[in-house]
């Protein structure tokens, strides 16, 4: 299978791939999967019910796996199921990430379900992208739920980023931490024109030692409007802490509201939010520095999100 | 050349009255000096500096660059024409590292420059380099990468704002040596540092004193230092064994 160059330029800006890669691969394109590679390792087969794939890791696999999403015809909507289940002592990067090019007038809509059952001593880094492209007035969308458990002694990294073209999406993530797991989750996100971003974002530690972190960077332009919840439950001896920080621009709106509960007198939990726009004393600096207003203000915001 | 002419500056506060906080300052700064700025807190210090660099506008009076009056020109075009100013109190920047800003300061420095500009600030590269100029740093730390900034620019003009406020002792004296070998004698180089320190003031061509809005004084070391021993020098020198002062 080959892929046009519009597919070919998408998948590099949400996975930096410039060919399809080796090992367990799954590529979806306009709602099919147009290439599925599993590897000795990670096998990778069509669930049941046909809406979606089942990927295992064997216990013990080190390995990077690419599962992309690509949407370039207008009009395509659909819902996908994804189950992970990462075998124990594991060491894993996935690559997922959705692109949506949609020159239309109407509405392209991609809403993902991953589940996620990480193993014991397992350790998994997750990057995924989102972006959309496209001048037309159909909105590109996008609804990601994920859900992950990490079992004793597993560690995840989630990396989610939505920094460009995605009109409107609602993201939610639910996490169950087990003993001794440790679980980051970092969300970075731009949105402009009257784009809408929602995220919740719920972290049940409910074994002894467990952690979690939540870092959210944004930035608001326009008149685009952000709503972040953050939830952090600590069942028992544990540590959990909620990072919001976000740049307001313009006539954007930003809601940060994080939530800890506690149920155990050893759980600690903290969190920092802060809203606010870009110092004046930044812009001033890089000025000095021979920048014009503009290029300081891109620099600042590119790093913040960074 | 640098020349500051009949300067003046009236600020208005939200609530508080209009206040006049440069009240005619006439100065001219000559390539190859070095020219210390002192003088009481509250001064006018800073607000010159920041005349130079355009962040401030005067209400009245004009500034040149090489005979070129450039009171007009904003910011980003001053830095353009060579000048170049480490702010007293610098700015962090969440998500920007020390190597971003030196290399915005100086586009296309290559590793070795790079990595000498933080080593004359006292920043190891190794430890340093890839840091965020964030929460994360000191204020003596973001203070050095500022300095470090202006030292990568090589601008024509160069303004160090107290550069020793937050910096401890041995930074200080590295400091000194740094800003003496690159700025001394430099034919190419108008260098203005503000400061109140003795040591500082050592290595200065020309004392300026400013107050209340106005130059006070102005000469070579000999002169002025009579001036503001009091202010100055340091009180508890006996007790260091006078061996404070740094000698180059
Ligand atoms: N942006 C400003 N708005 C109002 N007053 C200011 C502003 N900047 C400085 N001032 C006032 O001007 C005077 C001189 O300040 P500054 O130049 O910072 O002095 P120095 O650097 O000598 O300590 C002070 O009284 C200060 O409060
Ligand atoms: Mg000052």
């Amino acid at each position: 299978m080959k892929f046009d160059n519009l597919s070919m330029e998408l998948l590099n800006t949400i996975t930096d791939l410039t060919q399809i890669p080796d090992g367990a691969v799954n590529i979806r394109v306009d709602g099919e999967s147009i290439v599925r590679n599993s590897s000795a390792q990670v096998t990778i087969t069509s669930r049941e019910d046909g809406r979606g794939f089942s990927l295992v890791v064997k216990p013990g696999t080190q390995e990077t796996i690419h599962v992309p999403v690509l949407i370039t015809q207008a009009g395509i909507q659909e819902t996908v199921y994804n189950t992970f289940n990462i075998g124990e002592n594991s060491d894993i990067t996935i690559i997922a990430g959705c692109g949506i090019h949609n020159p239309s007038h109407s509405d392209s809509k991609h809403d993902g379900v991953h589940e996620f059952v990480v193993g014991t001593g397992a350790r998994l880094r997750y990057v995924e992208k989102h972006m959309g492209q496209g001048s037309g007035q159909g909105k590109r969308i996008m609804n990601p739920t994920t859900r992950i458990t990490l079992h004793s002694g597993a560690s995840a990294e989630l990396e989610m980023t939505q920094i460009k073209g995605v009109d409107d999406t609602h993201r939610s993530t639910i996490a169950y931490i087990e003993d001794k797991a440790t679980l980051k989750i970092v969300e970075r996100l731009m949105t402009e024109g009257d784009q809408v971003a929602e995220s919740d974002v719920k972290l049940n530690i409910v074994g002894k030692g467990g952690s979690g972190q939540i870092i959210s960077r944004s930035v608001a332009r326009d008149t685009s409007v952000q709503v972040f919840r953050a939830s952090l439950l600590g069942q028992v001896e544990c540590n959990g802490h909620v990072e919001c920080d976000s740049i307001i621009m313009d006539k954007a709106r930003i809601s940060s509201i994080p939530e800890l509960v506690a149920e155990d007198s050893e759980a600690v939990l903290t969190h920092e939010a802060a809203i606010g726009k870009i110092a004046g004393e930044q812009l001033i600096k890089l000025m000095s520095l021979g920048l014009m207003e503009q290029e300081a203000v891109d620099i600042i915001i590119d790093g913040f999100l960074r | 050349m640098l020349e500051l002419k009949n300067l003046y500056m009236t600020v208005y506060d939200e609530n508080g009255p209009a206040k006049e906080i440069i009240r005619g300052i006439n100065l001219v700064f000559e390539k190859g000096k070095v020219y210390a700025i002192t003088g009481p807190n509250g001064g006018g210090k800073t607000s010159i500096a920041k005349l130079v660099m355009g962040i401030f506008s005067p209400t009245s009076g004009e500034i040149y660059l090489n005979g070129e009056e450039i009171t007009q020109l904003n910011i980003s075009e001053r830095a353009h024409r060579g000048i170049s100013y480490a702010f007293q109190q610098p700015p962090r920047f969440k998500g920007l590292t020390i190597e971003d800003l030196i290399k915005i300061a100086r586009p296309g420095i290559d590793q070795l420059a790079l990595r000498g500009t933080m080593r004359d600030v006292g920043l190891c590269p190794e430890d340093y380099l890839f840091r965020d100029v964030g929460p994360g740093l000191s204020g003596g730390e973001v203070k050095r990468v500022e300095i470090a900034q202006v030292l990568a620019r090589e601008a024509e003009v160069s303004i160090f704002d107290e550069p020793e406020a937050g910096v401890d002792l041995w930074t200080i004296q590295k400091l000194i040596g740094i800003l003496y070998s690159k700025f001394k004698n430099n034919p190419n180089a108008i260098t203005i540092i503000i400061t109140h320190n003795e040591n500082i003031l050592g290595i200065c061509d020309e004392i300026i004193v400013v107050g209340n809005g106005m130059v006070q004084a102005q000469g070579t070391r000999e002169e002025v230092w009579p001036l503001i021993k009091d202010d100055v020098e340091c009180k508890m020198k006996e007790q260091c064994g006078e061996l404070l002062t740094y000698e180059i």
